[in-house]
Parts: structure tokens; C-alpha cells; sequence
């Protein structure tokens, strides 16, 4: 089977991402901000956690929001190329739409996975010490947790008609997400109806995983986690694969 | 057998409260050049998008390239090439960039791939722009880049909705000298939408379509002759002598229209001459008066052809679209 279209759709998007100097530069500074910004300002309020500093603590939580925007953005930027056009020319090729949603998973994700490696690579300038196999764990997370949620932008962007909705998409979907996965605070000691929203959110689990595999703190089981987090990807990929309609 | 680029049968396309579509019939000859005229939201890119494989028609079947556009709409596919209406292109790539993922999506070999793209781009004069952004290029080029790109794939059937639209005069020729020369060349068929019926003549069948039914369908001089041949409008001082004069001694049929007399001529630079020698009275004016399809549109749909540019929500929208680049 020739697979180069799929390629070709993957190949586009990281040729566009490595043009654009300013998308690679505002990818780097967002979680530079966080880290040193935010988290040397909460440093002094929070007690350790488990023997880690807040910037420590928020790390993996850091990482998770550098998959999450961009992840979730790449698959919703099919409505770029739906209001430009250029989605029709991607409709009307001898592929099946599988294949379209495919090249665009892998670019959503390795995009996330650029960036979200760029962060990691600040884990010996917080202080957080991570082994090679520890490396290896969290990059399939990171996979786990791209792929999926490039996934759920796609089904978002297939149902969304113009990019009016994008804002609602930020304030509805992305910011929830992260804010209550537990990347920004513990999960004990929250209110009730807080916790509950928190596992129930899948991101939860992937930043717990996060979490334990660079500070081996987690909250969760790993057999639990994984579970959770391996069932979200691969509901969000089956969805995401059906999710184009035959009419753009 | 007759070689059919496409054959289509009582084809309907309802959307939730219009029929876009409602019910045609029609087939294009390999090689040909087949419009589609008619006024905006006639149900001409209803028809084109059924075609492509991009909307299911609600009922009818439709062979395009020997394939059924339900059953096989993989293959379809792969023998037709579109110029939609609206650019296709991604501006952020450079022209080259944009072939090579047409020609990665088709499945095209690297090496044909790479002749292929040279060739294109030489045929619509695009060769010295090869590695310059879209961004960078005109209306007019982006129009030829997309024709390029529609027939890099060595398509059967190409498919064009209005593809000169907003275009200048002078690149609306551009295009056609194209399109004509790709028929001399080989087996592409065209098909094509357009609302411009100076470049409907340029067709070798027109189907003139309104409101989703084909009104009639023959080539630009039949259907006009349908209408009349030429028509002469006269004024003369005695209006009525002259129509005696024409209806007696010419043996034509003048009908008296307000203060002037229509008369359909066959030949008419044959018979003018003649006709201005022996008229009896003084001719005031003289109006010569030749078939347009414009004749043929308004005489089976009883109005004109908009020549509306888009609407305002178009417009609005190619404003938002430049603000967001």
C-alpha cells in the first residue's frame, strides 16, 4: 500500500510549524513563562509536596499543558484549511478519509512532541532528575496524551463550521482540561465536586503518570492510570477517524 | 459504443428546505468541452460537488470517467481534476511545495512526479515562479497554479467551477488560451460552470441550467438559432410602407414594435445591401441585431443572468480572511 499520502499530510504541517519562527518561539517561551514566572511566584506559598518545590511539582503539569494547546490546536487547525480552501483539495483526493485524519494525528502529535521535548529538556534546571528509562516512559505518555487529544480536536473541528467557535473551544474544553487534570495542584485536600470533575477528566491520569515517572509521586495506580489514559486514546482516535464527513 | 467522459441520470440534490438539484440528465463526449451556464444558485456546484464525490445526491446515478460516483468514488477520483471555485491553495507553501503535495496525495511516482510538475508549470508560464510563495502571487496566478495542479495528475475529466471568476479580462483569456490548447492536445475532457456567456460560446456543448433543471442543452450555434437568426431593427419615416415593402418585395416577416419594425434576417450582410437599395422610404436608423446565448437564456428562463460578483457574506468573508493572514 502506498502510504505516502498520509506522509505528505504529516510532512506539510511540520514543514509550516518549522517556517513559522514565531509559532516555535511562542511554543518555547508559554511553558518558560509558567515555570519560572508562576512558579517561582507560588514557590514561597506552597509547603512541599512530597519533598518537592512547587516549580518541581508543576513540571510535568508544564509539560502537559505544552501537549494539550498543541495538540488540541493542531487537530482543530482543519478549520483553518477549511475557511482557506485548502481542505477541499485534501477532501477530493483519491484517499479515504482515514488516511486524512491519520497524517493529521501524527503531525498534531509530533508537533506536541517537538514541543513538549523542548520542556523536558529544563528538567535539570528545576532540579527534577529523570533516568533514561524515566525518559522513555514519559515520551510515551506524551505520545499517548498527543495523539488523543489531536484527536479531539479533530472531531471538535469536523462539527465546528466556521472558527468563530474557537474561543468557546479555549474556554469550554482547553482550559478545563488542564486546569483541573491536577497539573497545577494537588488533588487532595480540594473540595469534593472539584476532585470528582478531576477523575473524570482522562488528562488527569496521563499528568499523573507524568508525575510519577520524573518525581515518582502519583496519585493513582499505575495499572489504573494507564488504563484510563490508553482507553481516552483510543476512544478519541476511533472517534477522530470517523469523525470527517463524506461532504466537507 | 460512444466513449462517455460522463453520463448522468435524473440526478437530485434536495437540501433541507430547497432543491438545489431536480432531476437532469445529460452526458459529455470524451474531449469535449461542456459548460454548465446559468445564473448564481442555479444548482451548478451542487452539481459539480455530486460529481466529484464531495456531496451524495439525494437520488439519480451519475458515471463519471466510466465509475459510479455511489460505488466506486475512489476511482472517480483518480481520473477527474477540480479548480473549485474558490482558491484551493495553501499560500504559506511555495508554488513547487504545493504540486509536490498534490502529487504525494495522488500516489504519483517521484520521478514522474518531479517531470510532471516542470511540465505543468511551463504550461500554464508559471516556471520562473516555481519556488516563490502563493502568498507572493496574484489572483491570476493562483488561478494558473491551480490549473497546473488540477492536471498534474494526468486526469481524464477536469472539472472547473467557474474558473475564471473575479478574474481580469485580460487573465479570463489567459486561462482560455489554456483550456483551448488542452484540448488540442489530448483527451481531457472539460467540464466546466460559468455564469460569463462570452466564454460559454467557447464551448463545444452548453447546458443552460436554472433553478436545478437543464433548460436546454446543444451546442452555442444551435441554441441560438433557436432563438432567431439576425434580427434587424429599422426606423424609417413610413413605417408602414416599409413593412409592406419588406413583407411584399423581400418576402420576410416584419412585425411593427412600438415606433421601429423588427425583422429576422438569415445572412444578413447579404441581404442589407439590397434591403437599403430598394426601401421606398427614408431609413432613419438601423440596429443589427445578432443571437447571444444571453438571447437563448432569457427566452427559456424569461430573465437575464446576474452578473453578480458574490454577495455581501462573501465578500465579508474575503475581508476576514486578509485581516486574519
Amino acid at each position: 500500500m502506498n502510504l505516502t499520502p498520509i506522509f505528505i499530510i504529516w510532512y506539510r504541517d511540520v514543514l509550516r510549524f518549522f517556517r513559522e519562527k514565531s509559532q516555535l518561539l511562542t511554543a518555547l517561551f508559554r511553558p518558560a513563562l509558567w515555570l519560572f514566572a508562576f512558579g517561582m511566584g507560588l514557590r514561597p506559598s506552597f509547603k512541599n509536596i512530597h519533598g518537592f518545590n512547587y516549580i518541581q511539582f508543576v513540571f510535568p503539569g508544564v509539560i502537559a499543558m505544552t501537549l494539550i494547546f498543541t495538540s488540541i490546536g493542531s487537530g482543530i487547525s482543519i478549520i483553518w484549511d477549511r475557511e482557506f480552501g485548502f481542505l477541499k483539495e485534501i477532501m477530493v483526493a483519491p484517499i479515504p478519509r482515514t488516511w486524512i485524519v491519520l497524517g493529521k494525528s501524527l503531525s498534531g502529535s509530533t508537533l506536541a512532541m517537538i514541543q513538549g521535548g523542548c520542556v523536558l529538556l529544563f528538567a535539570p534546571l528545576v532540579g527534577v532528575h529523570i533516568s533514561f528509562s524515566e525518559v522513555l516512559i514519559c515520551l510515551l505518555v506524551m505520545f499517548l496524551v498527543s495523539m488523543s487529544l489531536t484527536g479531539l480536536g479533530i472531531i471538535l473541528a469536523a462539527r465546528m463550521t466556521s472558527f468563530e467557535g474557537f474561543g468557546a473551544i479555549m474556554n469550554f474544553i482547553i482550559m478545563p482540561l488542564y486546569f483541573l487534570s491536577g497539573a497545577i495542584f494537588p488533588l487532595h485536600g480540594i473540595p469534593f465536586w472539584l476532585y470528582l470533575i478531576s477523575i473524570l477528566n482522562p488528562l488527569t491520569y496521563g499528568v499523573d503518570l507524568l508525575r510519577g515517572a520524573m518525581l515518582h509521586i502519583h496519585q493513582f495506580s499505575y495499572l489504573l492510570s494507564s488504563l484510563f489514559l490508553l482507553s481516552f486514546f483510543i476512544v478519541m482516535l476511533t472517534g477522530a477517524l470517523f469523525s470527517l464527513k463524506y461532504e466537507t | 459504443m460512444k466513449d462517455l467522459s460522463i453520463t448522468v441520470k435524473n440526478l437530485v440534490k434536495n437540501y433541507k428546505d430547497v432543491q438545489a438539484v431536480q432531476g437532469i440528465d445529460f452526458s459529455v463526449n470524451q474531449g469535449e468541452i461542456f459548460g454548465f451556464l446559468g445564473p448564481n444558485g442555479a444548482g451548478k456546484t451542487t452539481t459539480i460537488k455530486m460529481l466529484c464525490t464531495l456531496l451524495r445526491p439525494t437520488s439519480g446515478e451519475a458515471f463519471v470517467g466510466g465509475f459510479n460516483i455511489l460505488k466506486d468514488p475512489m476511482k472517480v477520483r483518480k481520473v477527474i481534476g477540480i479548480i473549485f471555485q474558490e482558491p484551493t491553495l495553501d499560500d504559506r507553501l511555495t508554488a513547487y511545495e504545493n504540486l509536490k503535495f498534490h502529487g504525494f496525495l495522488y500516489g504519483l511516482k517521484k520521478e514522474f512526479l518531479e517531470k510532471q510538475i516542470d511540465k505543468m508549470l511551463e504550461l500554464v508560464e508559471l516556471s520562473d515562479k516555481k519556488n516563490l510563495y502563493v502568498k507572493t502571487f496574484s489572483g491570476g496566478m493562483k488561478r494558473r497554479l491551480e490549473l497546473a495542479r488540477g492536471l498534474l495528475h494526468t486526469p481524464k475529466i477536469l472539472f472547473l467551477d467557474e474558473p475564471t471568476l473575479g478574474l481580469d479580462p485580460q487573465t479570463r483569456l489567459h486561462i482560455w488560451s489554456y483550456l483551448s490548447s488542452l484540448k488540442k492536445n489530448g483527451n481531457v475532457s472539460l467540464f466546466l460552470t460559468t455564469h460569463y456567456l462570452d466564454e460559454a460560446e467557447n464551448c463545444d456543448r452548453i447546458a443552460i441550467i436554472d433553478h436545478g433543471r437543464i433548460a436546454a442543452l446543444d451546442t452555442p450555434n444551435k441554441l441560438k438559432s433557436q432563438v432567431h437568426g439576425e434580427m434587424v431593427i429599422l426606423k424609417t419615416e413610413n413605417n408602414e410602407i416599409a413593412q409592406t415593402f419588406l413583407k411584399k418585395e423581400m418576402g420576410l416577416n416584419p412585425i411593427l414594435d412600438g415606433n421601429k419594425i423588427r425583422v429576422e434576417l438569415q445572412e444578413a450582410e447579404k441581404w442589407l445591401p439590397k434591403l437599403l437599395r430598394e426601401i421606398p422610404v427614408e431609413v432613419e436608423s438601423l440596429t443589427l441585431h445578432r443571437a447571444t446565448l444571453e438571447d437563448v437564456f432569457i427566452k427559456l428562463t424569461g430573465k437575464e443572468i446576474r452578473e453578480e460578483e458574490g454577495s455581501w457574506k462573501d465578500r465579508a468573508r474575503v475581508i476576514m480572511r486578509s485581516r486574519l493572514k
